[in-house]
């Protein structure tokens, strides 16, 4: 390995997701590769995994409800 | 560091009107986000720019979409939208179609505006069904399909709306699935730019009445069918027409500019100038 | 007077110099006889003015177009027949409900259907009132000559713009084909009405908040205000509501923006109504063979008077009331089976008796024919 792929730091997300919106149709849950969102019991997606979460956009892009909002967290910690 | 696509999606909507009438998994707002990131991608101002839709359920769109916009009567989008690009050619006109409102009951204006490559983009998207009317079956419900007035399957033979156009010169068309979102927002991102008459054929899901009435699961479940019934433009040119059967060609299908109209009628008004005519 | 030139021209060419006078420049048509004269001259003299002209691919597509052409911020207008009137009440209803100022010319030919392409009829009458679906009010002129054709087009799009209407010029195949000598004005004599913009700012403004006539102020497309349009019924907002009190407003203000300023949208021309014991009711191209009628009949001592309306719609009922008020008959000639005779005899209301003068032959009535029935009444 070399040094400089040691130094990259881990990129961190946030998922946010906004309930009024999200109607529940699972497609986030379904198109989320690192099974970062599930289905809550209000029917409602939920973020359960999200330190996984590589930032994709797969949720934002295909959430037909404009529901989900992914930023990086510039991290600095 | 910008996450690579992130798009400030937000602020082309009207947020005040959302959530927006589409049922649960509807593919509707997929496309309809390709179509906002595409204009961001273009970089076309939201005071110049119309967005026009007819009727039916993705004609909704236009309302929630932050320009001036307007949601016209059925199938005569393209007319209201010839009209404004004809009076005002500096606004970008941009369509909002369904399958039904574009290929039935405004079919006409559909290969008119092609015809004319008059500088408009048309997205149609294409659910296969009547949805605002509860599932009855459109021009581009496939054969064998059920659907409300067809309870005993579909007779009628389905539209291939991209070669429609293509034969009546629109100069770019290209099809995408909703499961293909990048792709269609790349294809729309294209047809903004050309100048001329755009056509883009969005095939997306209508869990509630084409799905459920047909048995084809849930919205993703119809997503992933459309995907893996989708053969790419360069891979169906090796294929028979056997089998291509039930498969539906995705890709830049057609891309040849030539005159867009209210720029041909700017030579008009100059001819007219200069005293010839007649 | 000075500035004028006397020039002899159709009535369908004068419509269309009075549509270019009164600024039109976004012209989408179809052809159909007898108006098909005017979309021929509009592609020709509209590029000549930096115009715009499109040939649609149908008629209802054109009203679509005008309707868009408007809303682009450019005075827009079709001409039209019978059969391509019927298609256009689609649109006409839009723009009518959208508050979209446009100019239709319906050049009246013998329906119904297909009917009679190059015959005159005055059978639209009614149409031209309710012939899109739903409650609304709406403005339409009859012009009676070529002259009357030029400056009532400038009157159309004048108060499609002061009231935010779609006005119909209601002319008829006599009107349109005939040739008249025409004293144009020089064009700085003339009043022409343009488009009012919205003053409040961007975000606060309400494209449908009516102002105290009851008419809103739409920006036009590209203006930056950025608003919403639909043939669904709207708030104020313009966006759909289907809230009762809401939806009351809103459909009534369609009706009440014309009623309530009828004064200033109405015109009719009186003749020799005082001491008159009977009176002519008589619009478009057959009031020329009335006026004719009438002036024959006071030749033979006859008490006759001669009333035209030429705002057809809104119908004025207290001016009409007052003309035929005490009157042993008022006799209404026209070229349909009593169509705006209908209209009369509401108003009459039974107190002057309502003899309609009707005829569907495909010819016009002639003033013998008029005279005829003025001397039945005893």
């Amino acid at each position: 390995m070399t040094a400089l792929a040691t130094e990259r730091k881990p990129r961190l997300f946030t998922v946010e997701v906004n309930t009024t919106y999200c109607k529940g149709c699972e497609i986030c849950v379904q198109v989320c590769p690192k099974n970062v969102l599930a289905m809550n019991d209000r029917l409602k997606a939920n973020v359960v995994n999200l330190k996984d979460c590589t930032g994709c956009l797969n949720c934002e892009i295909y959430c037909p409800d404009f529901a989900i909002n992914v930023e990086e967290v510039e991290a600095n910690a | 560091m910008a996450i690579a696509g992130k798009i400030p999606t937000r602020k082309y909507l009207r947020q005040d009107r959302l959530p927006h009438i589409w049922c649960p998994g509807c593919g509707h707002g997929i496309v309809m986000q390709a179509l906002v990131r595409a204009i961001h991608n273009v970089g076309l101002s939201q005071d110049k720019t119309v967005i026009v839709s007819g009727i039916g359920c993705s004609s909704r769109a236009s309302g929630y979409m932050d320009f001036d916009t307007i949601h016209t009567t059925h199938g005569r989008a393209l007319a209201f939208a010839t009209g404004i690009k004809m009076a005002n050619p500096e606004l970008n006109v941009i369509v909002m179609t369904g399958d039904g409102d574009a290929s039935a009951i405004g079919g006409n204006h559909l290969i008119h505006a092609a015809r004319r490559n008059i500088g408009i983009t048309c997205i149609c998207l294409n659910n296969n069904i009547y949805g605002m009317t509860s599932g009855q079956f459109s021009p581009t419900t496939p054969e064998c399909a059920l659907a409300t007035t067809a309870p005993y399957g579909v007779i009628d033979p389905s539209f291939d709306l991209c070669k429609l156009v293509q034969a009546a010169g629109a100069s770019y068309v290209a099809r995408g699935t909703a499961m293909q979102a990048r792709m269609l927002e790349k294809y729309i991102t294209n047809a903004l730019k050309n100048d001329g008459f755009s056509f883009i054929e969005a095939i997306d899901q209508c869990p509630t009445y084409f799905g459920r009435k047909n048995k084809l699961g849930d919205a993703y479940a119809m997503m992933k069918r459309q995907q893996e019934t989708s053969v790419s433009v360069s891979k169906a040119a090796a294929m028979t027409p056997a089998e291509l059967e039930g498969k539906q060609v995705v890709g830049e299908l057609w891309n040849s500019p030539r005159p867009e109209y209210a720029k041909s009628y700017d030579q008009v008004i100059a001819k007219a100038q200069q005293g010839g005519g007649r | 007077m000075p500035n004028q030139s006397r020039v002899l021209m159709q009535g369908n060419e004068a419509i269309l110099e009075g549509a270019l006078a009164a600024g039109m420049r976004f012209y989408a048509g179809y052809p159909i006889t007898p108006s098909t004269e005017i979309a021929e001259l509009a592609a020709e003299r509209l590029p000549k003015v930096g115009g715009r002209f499109i040939q649609m691919e149908d008629e209802i597509a054109s009203m679509a177009a005008v309707v868009g052409g408007s809303l682009a911020g450019v005075k827009s207008m079709t001409a039209t027949s019978g059969p391509g009137f019927s298609l256009k009440q689609e649109n006409l209803g839009y723009a009518i409900h959208g508050d979209i100022p446009c100019v239709v010319i319906n050049v009246q030919r013998m329906g119904p259907s297909t009917g009679l392409p190059t015959s005159p009829a005055q059978g639209d009458m009614q149409q031209a009132r309710f012939g899109s679906h739903g409650d609304y009010g709406i403005i339409a002129l009859t012009p009676s000559s070529v002259s009357e054709a030029y400056y009532l087009t400038i009157r159309a799009f004048n108060l499609s713009e002061q009231f935010r209407v779609p006005v119909i010029l209601l002319t008829d195949e006599v009107i349109g084909h005939m040739r008249e000598a025409v004293s144009l004005p020089d064009p700085s004599e003339l009043t022409v009405a343009e488009r009012r913009k919205p003053t409040a700012p961007k975000g606060e403004h309400k494209p449908f908040a009516p102002d105290a006539k009851g008419v809103p102020t739409l920006p036009n497309f590209g203006d930056g205000y950025r608003f919403h349009v639909t043939g669904l019924i709207h708030a104020e907002d313009g966006f759909a509501t289907s809230n009762p009190k809401l939806v009351d407003q809103a459909v009534r203000r369609l009706t009440n923006k014309i009623t309530d300023n009828i004064d200033e949208i109405y015109e009719a021309e009186q003749r020799e109504i005082a001491d008159a014991d009977i009176v002519v009711f008589s619009y478009g191209g057959t009031a020329r063979a009335a006026r004719r009628a009438v002036r024959m009949a006071r030749e033979k001592g006859l008490k006759v008077g001669f009333y035209r309306p030429i705002t057809i719609w809104p119908f004025h009922d207290e001016m009409v009331r007052n003309a035929i008020a005490g009157k042993k008959a008022v006799i209404i000639p026209e070229l349909n089976l009593g169509q705006m005779a209908r209209e009369v005899e509401r108003v009459a209301h039974g107190t002057t008796t309502v003899i309609p003068v009707t005829k569907v032959t495909g010819e016009i009535l002639t003033p013998a024919e008029i005279l005829a029935a003025i001397e039945e009444v005893r």
